[in-house]
């Protein structure tokens, strides 16, 4: 029923040891088959045992071999894992000695797929395990883990535990509508808990936002007049940390034309060009387009010239940026300090890498990035818990706002009774055609 | 002899099924144990109740007899829940238990195509899986087509108090011997279920002086859309209150080991229904509880029991004596019949069809307490679908099967074949999603056309329902031309405030509406947003009760589904993905590979 995958679970080249894992029916038949040592057959469950793997006669190396009855595995299939020594060609041969005995090679989150379909884990659960694999910095790595650990399912079982409670109350006043003996859900009581359900929701909307915002990247611009040291302060932040400018593909729009991480947060770039080639932003690209660009980005960096007086056109990107994040950057701090703009401005030397590091940790103080990164905060990072929480704190805010319509109690049921729905498909609780959907596009089962 | 159909049982599904099934035409036998027990309540003496009045509301809609029954032998009647939304609203009342069976074997006897039948059957006849007629105990053979069983708990049933075990029917009717054994036999999974009912009291030996009394409301209330009242709002029978004590709790503490539930006299017991709970059972329950409330209610104009509600019990004889007698305003209470548990058999409700078809027999049919319910409006209910589907099914037509969305009616049979039960099955609000759709206002604009469709509502009811729409949609547009200045907007926006009521604008309509259309007017228009997202949800489930699940398909063949899921999907066999979504064990992940198996299914 389910054929038999595998692939290489530790970084190929890397460490002393590479685990290659198989899952599915005949997973123990096919290791058997090549493996010189007890018979797997007949192990016990969740042992580790050593001996050879041997293909046509020919010893390939010295293995450690676990095996793994179903259904008490990760995906909940037979799993064998082979830990064999490191080597590049030893691990590339014993793959492909498993390939020509039958197994196939699993796709990218093909054993987090079979252990969400085999009700192993959750829908978050999933999602995280699917943005693990996909994450590329510290940062996003950890948010993956966080979600992989479960703490955000806890939050919304816990949250709609509270909400049932409540319906609960309300429902058994309806139905026992003659009987004293039963507490009656006063509007007050509503009010209260609804508030503050509705609080704890926004919180953990803000703190994903600004999750979501770090996980993709943050869009970034960075403006200034001409020759402020807009490419220098780029190279600076680049050279720093080491990083390359990559082209990022599939972005949403076309204006992110780079990436680069700095102090393990990713910026995308809006507009390298106009930084690269130090032009006259406003001039060159038009008003009209660089104020699309500050409305667009979720940070800008404005660099200053130290050594001059502002001009028309740096109070003009001082204006128009005021309620965005923002950093004011003053360059050339090793020449002559003339400027007299004075309120919340990093000094640097993009040339002597003077303040770069404020730069840096400005950045990350923004984006609460610090947090995110030592503080085991819970909260969301992907679109589709991100609107469904959205969605939740609407009904919440309805319900609320029919408490202070005095509504009928059982009215006000509904709108609780929308945002637990809610925070059901969240954690996958419900059926819906999101979750369908979304199983088609994250695990290609399409195909 | 040879019927169409043949009913066995004239309990409250019984009356039902065999009144549609004469009515839409067929030839219809109607089989009881004892003809004066017809559409007999052996338990409270109410019609109605929370949902339960809804429920009733609906049987009348699609052309069923409850309603107008009970508005004909009403002792009281109010409407529950009144402060709270137009939804939960539901009429409970109190009927004659004497007039009631008179009333309802009067119509049976005056409906063409049906005859009633006194005796007891013992078995079915069965060929191929197919229903061809029943046997009755002094051995009758007859013929049908169709068959629906509405046995109640009737079905070896045993009567419990305190440690004596009697092998009859309620209030010591002779019970069904043999018919539950041969269902068995042909294949059915029985379920043992426990129900109880409470002491009746003698009316003159209570001293009501200092109890509290419960009136009816004070207008003029109906059950059925005909909208006749036979009774005098004015001059309603009423109930009274009282409650437990410590007294009392302390008596059923130091009895415990005597009751039939508590003492351990049996080794199995029935499963009894946690929402009904004894008396026994809500003193050791709830321990902190300093005392439970207990409706004294008439039980008829034309004998002297007081039906003690909230008091049901299986202590022995003397105990209940002591017990009744601790309670203010019965210190010299005479009991007149004591209270007692029953246990009986019912059938596996997953061994249903959406339709009442029994997956088992073709052409049988179940409805009631043998489907594992509790409750006269849930049987009745039950019964006007089965005997509908019974007529749909001769006539090889589709079955009429509610949704959720529809009616209470709906609810309660897919929750009981989709979700089964362990307990007598009663249904409750919050059993529905889509309540606010549900409304008892609203039951014969939910229902009535399909009930006319079907052929059995007749056609002057329909035609009420099409006046009352035209006039719906009359009263909507005028009320948009009705404007307020002073607030800037017409009636209809005004309407949505909570404080304005369209009845005090009556006088500025070009004519005059009845209550009925003034009422559906103004709870569309200030529950409109409400009513909106009811809608928007039922949606969803609608979509998902389109895509259909082929009736052949081999759940073995599906990869990847959980054992469990695997095994529930394979017994209960749902209809449609949005009836799968119900089953417990069936996990969203579940019914997403069970999505992409048909995607496959249907495209190859």
């Amino acid at each position: 029923m389910n054929d038999t995958i595998v692939a290489i679970s530790t970084a190929l080249g890397e460490g002393a040891i590479s685990i290659i894992r198989v899952s599915g029916d005949d997973a123990i038949k096919i290791v058997k088959g090549i493996f010189k040592g007890k018979d797997l057959n007949k192990v016990d469950s969740h042992t580790i045992n050593y001996g050879h793997i041997v293909y046509k006669d020919e010893i390939i190396d010295e293995v450690l071999v676990s095996v793994m009855k179903a259904p008490k595995t990760y995906t909940k299939e037979d799993v064998i894992e082979i830990n064999t020594h490191g080597s590049v060609a030893v691990v590339n041969k014993i793959m492909e000695i498993l390939l020509l005995s039958g197994c196939r090679l699993a796709e990218p989150g093909e054993f987090t797929k079979r252990a969400f379909l085999n009700g192993r884990i959750d829908l978050t659960e999933a999602e995280g395990v699917m943005d693990l694999i996909n994450s590329e910095t510290e940062l996003t790595r950890k948010m993956a883990v966080n979600e992989l650990s479960g703490k955000v399912s806890k939050l919304i079982t816990d949250l709609r535990e509270k909400i049932v409670a409540l319906i609960s109350n309300i429902e058994v006043n309806i139905d026992y509508p003659e009987y004293e003996d039963i507490e009656v859900v006063t509007i007050d009581r509503i009010k209260t808990e609804v508030k503050e359900m509705k609080e704890e929701l926004t919180n953990i909307l803000k703190l994903s936002e600004d999750g979501k915002i770090l996980k993709d990247g943050i869009k970034t611009v960075i403006l200034g007049k001409p020759n402020v040291g807009k490419s220098s302060l780029l190279n600076a932040l680049l050279e720093e940390d080491k990083a390359i400018v990559t082209d990022v593909k599939g972005t949403t729009r076309d204006i992110v034309e780079g990436s680069i991480i700095v102090g393990g947060v990713k910026l995308n770039l809006i507009d390298t060009a106009g930084v690269r080639k130090s032009s006259d932003v406003v001039e060159k690209i038009g008003i009209e387009k660089s104020l699309s660009l500050i409305e667009e980005a979720e940070l800008i960096l404005l660099v200053l010239d130290s050594s001059e007086e502002l001009t028309e056109e740096d109070k003009f990107l001082l204006d128009k940026t005021k309620d965005k994040k923002r950093i004011v950057i003053m360059n050339k701090d090793d020449l002559k300090n003339n400027n007299k703009y004075n309120e919340d401005v990093i000094r640097i030397s993009a040339k002597t890498n003077q303040g770069i590091d404020l730069v840096k940790e400005k950045i990350k103080e923004l984006f609460n990035a610090n947090a995110f990164l030592n503080k085991n905060l819970t909260y969301f990072t992907n679109v589709r818990q991100i609107t469904l929480l959205k969605q939740a704190i609407e009904s919440l805010n309805d319900a609320y706002q029919g408490v202070l319509n005095n509504s009928e109690i059982d009215m006000i049921e509904i709108d609780l009774k929308l945002a637990w729905e809610r925070l059901g498909d969240i954690i996958g609780a419900n059926y819906t055609e999101e979750l369908i959907d979304n199983l088609f596009s994250r695990f290609c089962l399409g195909k | 002899m040879k019927y169409d159909i043949i009913v066995v049982g004239a309990g409250h599904a019984g009356c039902e099924a065999a009144l549609a099934s004469a009515r839409m035409g067929k030839k219809t036998l109607l089989v009881t144990i004892n003809i004066n027990n017809i559409a007999d309540m052996p338990c409270n003496p109410s019609i109605g109740g929370s949902a339960k009045g809804i429920v009733v509301r609906e049987i009348d809609a699609l052309g069923g007899e409850m309603g107008r029954n009970a508005d004909k032998t009403l002792l009281q009647i109010k409407m529950l829940n009144r402060s709270k939304g137009p939804a939960v609203r539901s009429l409970r009342s109190q009927a004659d238990k004497v007039t009631y069976k008179k009333e309802m074997l009067k119509t049976l006897e005056n409906t063409e195509n049906l005859e009633i039948l006194e005796s007891i059957v013992a078995d079915l006849m069965v060929e191929n899986n197919k229903i061809k007629g029943i046997i009755t105990e002094d051995g009758k053979m007859l013929y049908c087509d169709a068959c629906i069983l509405t046995t109640g708990t009737y079905l070896k049933a045993d009567i419990l108090v305190g440690d004596k075990r009697t092998p009859e029917g309620p209030h010591g009717e002779k019970r069904s011997n043999f018919l539950s054994d041969n269902l068995a036999k042909l294949g059915f999974k029985l379920l043992r279920l426990k129900t109880g009912t409470p002491p009746r009291i003698e009316r003159s030996s209570i001293d009501f002086s200092e109890l509290s009394r419960e009136d009816g409301d004070d207008e003029e209330l109906t059950f059925s859309f005909d909208d006749i009242a036979y009774y005098d709002y004015k001059n309603q029978v009423p109930c009274y209150l009282t409650y437990t004590n410590e007294k009392t709790h302390k008596i059923i503490m130091d009895n415990l080991n005597k009751s039939a539930m508590y003492g351990g006299f049996y080794e199995h017991l029935g499963t009894g229904p946690r929402y009904c709970p004894s008396i026994e059972d809500k003193v050791v329950r709830f321990k902190d509880k300093e005392r439970h409330q207990l409706f004294l209610e008439p039980e008829s104009l034309y004998y002297d029991d007081i039906y003690l509600q909230g008091f049901s019990t299986s202590m022995p004889h003397d105990v209940q004596v002591d017990m009744v007698h601790s309670l203010k305003g019965l210190e010299h209470a005479k009991i007149l019949r004591y209270a007692y548990a029953i246990e009986y058999d019912a059938i596996d409700p997953l061994q249903l069809k959406p339709s009442l078809e029994t997956k088992v027999i073709e052409n049988l049919f179940t409805a009631g307490q043998i489907n594992g319910t509790s409750g006269y409006e849930e049987a009745a209910g039950q019964g006007i679908i089965a005997g509908i589907n019974a007529v749909l099914k001769l006539n090889n037509k589709e079955p009429l099967i509610l949704s959720r969305s529809d009616a209470y009616i709906g609810v309660l049979i897919d929750d009981l074949v989709t979700k089964g039960t362990i307990e007598p099955y009663r249904l409750l609000t919050s059993r529905a999603e889509f309540r606010l759709l549900l409304r008892s206002d609203n039951a014969d604009l939910r229902l009535s056309k399909k009930g006319y469709d079907v052929g059995l509502l007749p056609k002057e009811r329909y035609d009420k329902l099409l006046n009352k729409k035209r006039e719906i949609s009359e009263l909507e547009e005028e009320i948009k031309t009705i404007t307020f200045p002073q607030e800037k907007c017409n009636l209809s926006e005004y309407l949505k405030r909570p404080e304005v009521k369209i009845i005090d604008y009556k006088d500025r309509f070009s004519k005059k509406y009845s209550k009925e259309v003034l009422e559906q007017v103004e709870i569309n228009h200030k529950y409109e947003g409400y009513i909106a997202k009811a809608k928007k949800e039922a949606e969803k489930m609608i979509r998902l009760g389109k895509k259909q699940i082929p009736d052949d398909i081999d759940y073995s063949k599906v990869d990847n589904l959980a054992t469990e899921a695997r095994q529930k999907l394979e017994k209960i066999r749902p209809r449609t993905i949005d009836q799968a979504t119900r089953i417990s064990g069936v996990n969203p992940s579940d019914i997403a590979i069970l999505m992409v198996y048909l995607k496959r299914y249907y495209n190859e």
